[in-house]
C-alpha cells in the first residue's frame, strides 16, 4: 500500500457556521493506510473538522486536495455533486457516533450491508447475499443473524454492523465519528480490536474523531489535538500523549485518571 | 339555483388551468418517467378518488372524444359511471366501454387487456407518485437520488423481500425504469399489467392530484420492470381460466360467492369478460 504521495492534502482548512468559525487553518496529509486521531473536548471543532473533510459540509477557506483511486489528485471543492457522492458510495466510509444515523433500522442486517453494493451497481441477489454473509462474520455477528434488523440488535452489534457497511465496498478512507462512545468498557475494547485489525489487513486509511485518549493512544499512528477549532498540537501519538508541548495538552493527558 | 343554470366551462377546468396541466404534460412526455410539478386544482371529487386522472382527462378532452372509464377493469362501478357521465355533461364528449372505441381511457389501476393502439391515451390516477417514498422519506433526498440516477436503494426493498419470503413479493405499483432512466411508479395497477407498458402504441399519463406531479411514458418507449439478475421480474399469472368467459392469461379478481370458503375467478376487465362471453354464446348457439 506504500505510495509516495498522500492521500488527503489538507491545507489552511477552516469551515463557517455564519459569523462563527467551527474550525480554521487545519493542515495536515494523510498516507495510505495512515490512522490519524483527531482529539479535543467538547465544542473544540473536531466534528466539524470531520464533516468538512468528508465533505458534509463545505470548505469555507482552504483546500482539500484527494487522491483518487485512478492516481489523479482533485481539490474537492471542485467536484461537482455526483462525483462527491460517487466518492462515498464507492471510495470512502463514514461511521457514525450514533449507528442509527448511519444503518437503516428497519432494513435487515444483510440488506444494510448489500445496500453499499446495489448502489455501485451489484444486481445479482446470490452474490450480494454472500458478501453480505462473509461481512457480519467478519465483524462477529452470527451469520444466522443476516435477516433480523438492526432495530433486534445490542449497541455493539450495531455498531460492528454499521462498520461492516462501510468496509463492504473495500473504501480506501474510512472517517469515524466517535464509534465507541455510548458502549460499555469492555464492548468498546472488543469494537477497538476489531476496528484495530480490519485497518491493519485492509491497508485503509482512517481519520477518527475522539475525546477519549486512550482510543487514540490504541488505534492511531498520529494524533492532532483541537482546542477552539485550531489545531494546538500535532503529531506521532506515542509523543503527543507521552511528552506533551502545549499547556492544554498537558491538562488534558494529565487529567486521565490514573489507575 | 336551479343547477341547469350553472354554464361551466368545456372540460370543467378554466382555460387557464387547462393551459398550464398541458404545458406540464409536453414536459413531461418530453422526459418519460419524470415527475413534473404542477399546480393541482379543486376538482368536484375528494382527494384521494382520482382527482390527479379527472385533472389530466379535462385538459386533453374535447368534444370529439371518447371516453371509457374503467374502475379496478371495470366499466360498471360508481366511480367509473360517475367521472364518465361527468366528462359527457361537462365537455360533451361521447362516452364507452369498448376498449377499441376509446379515445381516453381513465383507469384506476388496470390495463384493459385488449391491446392498445397507437393515439390512444391511458390516464392513471396515482395516489402515490415517488416509488422510493416508503424507503427515503425525504423529498430533497429523492429528487436528488432521481437527479444523480442513484438507484439501489430501490433494490434494497427487493433485496428485502427475496430474503423474506424467498421471491419478490411486491405485486402492485411495481417500480418500472422507463427510457433507461428514470424510474417510475406505474401506479398501484397489478405487476400482471407491468408488460403491456413496455414499447406500448399508446400514450400513458399519470396524475397525482393531491401530490401535485404528473408524469408520461410516451408510445414506444422501453419500460423495464427492475429484478436481479438471479431473480428476474414475474408478472403475475393465474392458473385458471375466467369462470365467466373461459379466457386464459387475463387478470382475475377473486370473488367470493358464500361463507363456506367458496370462490370463482372472474376477469377483472368487464368489457373483455361479456365480449369474450357473446362471443362464445354466437359460437355454441343454445
Amino acid at each position: 500500500m506504500s505510495d509516495e504521495r498522500p492521500l488527503l492534502q489538507v491545507r489552511n482548512v477552516g469551515h463557517r457556521y455564519g459569523d462563527w468559525l467551527g474550525c480554521r487553518d487545519v493542515s495536515f496529509d494523510l498516507w495510505p493506510g495512515e490512522v490519524l486521531a483527531i482529539v479535543g473536548e467538547s465544542g473544540s471543532g473536531k466534528s466539524t473538522l470531520l464533516n468538512t473533510l468528508s465533505q458534509r459540509l463545505d470548505t469555507s477557506e482552504g483546500s482539500i486536495r484527494y487522491r483518487l483511486d485512478g492516481g489523479d489528485v482533485v481539490d474537492l471543492a471542485d467536484l461537482s455533486e455526483s462525483a462527491v457522492r460517487r466518492l462515498w458510495r464507492s471510495e470512502w466510509g463514514f461511521v457514525h457516533q450514533n449507528a442509527a444515523d448511519g444503518l437503516r433500522m428497519h432494513v435487515s442486517a444483510g440488506g444494510n450491508v448489500g445496500e453499499p453494493l446495489m448502489a455501485n451497481g451489484w444486481r445479482h441477489y446470490g452474490r450480494i447475499r454472500a458478501a453480505a454473509t462473509d461481512w457480519l462474520e467478519r465483524v462477529e455477528i452470527p451469520r444466522d443473524r443476516v435477516d433480523d434488523t438492526p432495530a433486534a440488535f445490542s449497541g455493539g452489534m450495531r455498531q460492528r454492523l454499521q462498520i461492516a457497511r462501510n468496509l463492504v465496498v473495500s473504501p480506501r478512507l474510512v472517517f469515524m465519528d466517535e464509534p465507541t462512545s455510548g458502549l460499555d468498557v469492555s464492548v468498546q475494547a472488543r469494537l477497538l480490536d476489531l476496528i484495530r485489525s480490519l485497518v491493519s489487513d485492509l491497508g485503509l486509511a482512517m481519520i477518527i474523531v475522539t475525546h477519549d485518549l486512550a482510543v487514540a493512544r490504541l488505534i492511531s499512528h498520529r494524533t492532532l489535538v483541537m482546542k477552539d477549532g485550531h489545531v494546538i498540537e500535532s503529531g506521532l501519538t506515542d509523543r503527543v500523549l507521552d511528552d506533551p508541548q502545549a499547556p492544554y495538552t498537558q491538562l488534558l493527558v494529565s487529567s486521565i485518571l490514573q489507575g | 339555483m336551479n343547477p341547469d343554470q350553472i354554464e361551466y366551462n368545456i372540460g370543467y377546468l378554466d382555460e387557464q388551468t387547462k393551459r398550464m396541466i398541458r404545458r406540464v404534460l409536453l414536459k413531461a412526455v418530453a422526459i418519460p418517467g419524470f415527475q413534473v410539478p404542477f399546480a393541482s386544482r379543486e376538482v368536484p371529487l375528494p382527494r384521494g378518488w382520482g382527482t390527479g386522472g379527472v385533472q389530466l382527462t379535462a385538459a386533453v378532452i374535447g368534444a370529439d372524444d371518447t371516453l371509457k372509464v374503467i374502475d379496478q377493469g371495470a366499466d360498471d362501478t360508481t366511480n367509473a359511471v360517475s367521472i364518465r357521465a361527468f366528462f359527457h355533461k361537462v365537455a360533451g364528449a361521447a362516452t364507452t366501454t369498448r376498449t377499441e372505441d376509446a379515445t381516453i381511457i381513465q383507469t384506476r389501476h388496470r390495463i384493459p387487456e385488449a391491446s392498445l393502439t397507437y393515439g390512444q391515451i391511458m390516464v392513471y390516477q396515482v395516489p402515490i407518485p415517488e416509488p422510493l417514498r416508503f424507503l427515503e422519506p425525504r423529498e430533497t433526498e429523492t429528487r436528488r437520488m432521481h437527479a444523480l440516477n442513484e438507484y439501489g436503494l430501490m433494490y434494497v426493498k427487493l433485496y428485502e423481500d427475496i430474503a423474506r419470503y424467498g421471491h419478490i413479493a411486491k405485486t402492485y405499483d411495481y417500480p418500472v425504469l422507463v427510457n433507461h432512466r428514470y424510474l417510475m411508479a406505474p401506479s398501484p395497477t397489478p405487476s400482471f399489467d407491468n408488460p403491456k407498458l413496455h414499447q406500448s402504441q399508446a400514450l400513458h399519463i399519470y396524475g397525482a392530484g393531491r401530490e401535485k406531479r404528473i408524469y408520461a411514458i410516451p408510445p414506444y418507449t422501453d419500460v423495464e420492470s427492475l429484478g436481479f439478475d438471479d431473480f428476474p421480474f414475474e408478472p403475475q399469472h393465474f392458473d385458471q381460466p375466467c369462470a365467466i368467459c373461459g379466457s386464459t392469461g387475463v387478470y382475475l379478481d377473486e370473488i367470493i360467492t358464500d361463507d363456506a370458503g367458496g370462490v370463482m375467478y372472474a376477469c377483472s376487465d368487464t368489457y373483455h369478460c361479456e365480449r369474450t362471453a357473446a362471443r362464445l354464446n354466437e359460437e355454441i348457439p343454445a
